[in-house]
């Protein structure tokens, strides 16, 4: 519906307003989708429902200026900050508060020339492509760096700080990153941290969760565990996080893809076998068992 | 003399918000905007300078607004056009391109007659505005 023509009201009844926007569906395939980050769903409810009754006091003729959208994430790798930022745009999207729904999502080197001249243009083209829409910006805090005062981000920094002040209505901006690093970043560049409203941390999977993930990831590749194997990565979890470079979801993930390949492996090697449906979907404890995450444990085991 | 070439000439010029609204037709029709200026009105002048690059990919109207205000603010005295390029196969050419800024002042053409050989006139129009050398020509 067009705001512009819809007819001015005094009265709203908030349940067809909202089956109208068809948020109340976003949100709750957000909760189911999306394992955990309670914290992160709670807080974009808030937003949708300020954003919905933003829209009914629009309609009743009380305006306010148009809310500050810009939003952080922060949290470790592999917490779903990309995933949602894309829930975001489309939840933003229906209420009508940008008008195509785009997400545009760059890192630095889609914002930063490499020579004098460069990186205003470049900025540029971006915030062009992302008007109307959602500009994601990933691993925000490369923009800025502090050992190089020549450095060219300052100056993507800057246009970027304009358009978000200036077109507020046309363009919302989010930035992600790994919390620490992000404070260093809003720390040097207090502009930011001043523009931007909703400072969102996702936190970090717990086992349960992550193992919760897994089985959703799989039931979307159309996979799943035997009893065994589940048992075994629950296992496979516990030993995993305590390794170096766990990113969360995103190990789970390649994890899953590792179990495929072994998985098809085990089923290539016994030419013979007729293979049912559940052989072929099943994943059985041996694959999960082959891990190197498994052999690593055993030997510092052995080791101590 | 009011100039008129393109589409929406013979109307009276377009608002902001009716430019932003023919702009967003063509993005939804697929095809990249331009901006173009110039200070020489004549109707057979093909070369209008480009402001910026052309515009791919843009979903929103709000982008090309953007430039256009930019553009405004450096040749806000002279003729500027938005142009629209269909990059289909088979089309690959500009779809639709409208007058979005004219000078204050339009001083008109100025019609010359040639005096041929017999009695035959051969026609030609230039506009008062070229007498002078480009970028002083609308004061």
């Amino acid at each position: 519906m067009d705001l512009d023509t819809a007819p001015m009201t005094d009265a709203v009844n908030l349940r067809d307003e909202l089956e109208a926007v068809g948020i109340e569906e976003i949100l709750s395939q957000l909760d189911r989708e999306l394992i955990g980050l309670k914290p992160v769903k709670t807080r974009i409810r808030e937003i949708a429902s300020l954003l919905l009754i933003e829209r009914i006091r629009k309609r009743m003729g009380l305006t306010s200026d148009a809310p500050t959208l810009h939003m952080s994430f922060t949290g470790n790798p592999g917490t779903g900050k990309t995933t949602v930022a894309l829930r975001i745009a489309s939840i933003l999207h229906r209420l009508g508060f940008v008008r195509r729904g785009q997400v545009v999502s760059v890192t630095r080197d889609e914002l930063v020339g490499q020579y004098i001249g460069h990186t205003a243009p470049k900025t540029k083209e971006i915030l062009k492509k992302a008007m109307g829409g959602v500009l994601f910006i990933d691993e925000a805090y490369y923009l800025h760096r502090p050992d190089n005062e020549r450095d060219y981000g300052q100056e993507a920094i800057e246009i970027l700080l304009q358009v978000m002040e200036t077109q507020r209505e046309d363009l919302v901006v989010i930035l992600a990153g790994y919390g620490d690093r992000m404070d260093k970043f809003f720390a040097s560049n207090p502009g930011f941290r001043s523009r931007i409203a909703h400072h969102i941390d996702f936190p970090d999977y717990s086992d349960d969760e992550l193992l919760d993930i897994a089985e959703l990831m799989l039931r979307d590749m159309n996979y799943g565990f035997t009893p065994d194997a589940r048992a075994e990565f629950v296992r496979y979890i516990a030993l995993r996080k305590k390794q170096p470079l766990f990113s969360n979801a995103r190990s789970i993930r390649n994890a899953l893809d590792r179990l495929r390949l072994r998985q098809a492996n085990r089923l290539v090697a016994d030419l013979d076998h007729v293979l049912t449906v559940d052989d072929i979907r099943s994943i059985e404890a041996s694959d999960v068992l082959a891990s190197r995450v498994f052999r690593k444990a055993g030997k510092s085991a052995e080791a101590s | 003399m009011r100039v008129t070439q393109g589409c929406f000439s013979f109307l009276p010029d377009l608002t902001d918000e009716q430019i932003s609204r023919q702009v967003q037709y063509c993005l939804e029709q697929g095809w990249a905007v331009n901006i173009e200026f110039t200070d020489d009105p004549h109707p057979r002048n093909n070369f209008w300078e480009m402001w910026g690059l052309p515009m791919f990919d843009l979903r929103d109207a709000a982008g090309v607004m953007m430039e256009l205000n930019e553009c405004r603010k450096v040749y806000g005295n002279s003729y500027i056009r938005l142009s629209a390029f269909d990059s289909s196969h088979g089309w690959e050419s500009v779809r639709l391109s409208f007058i979005v800024n004219r000078p204050k002042d339009e001083p008109g053409f100025r019609l010359e007659r040639h005096e041929m050989a017999g009695r035959n006139i051969r026609y030609t129009t230039s506009s008062y505005a070229t007498d002078r050398p480009e970028g002083r020509r609308y004061g």
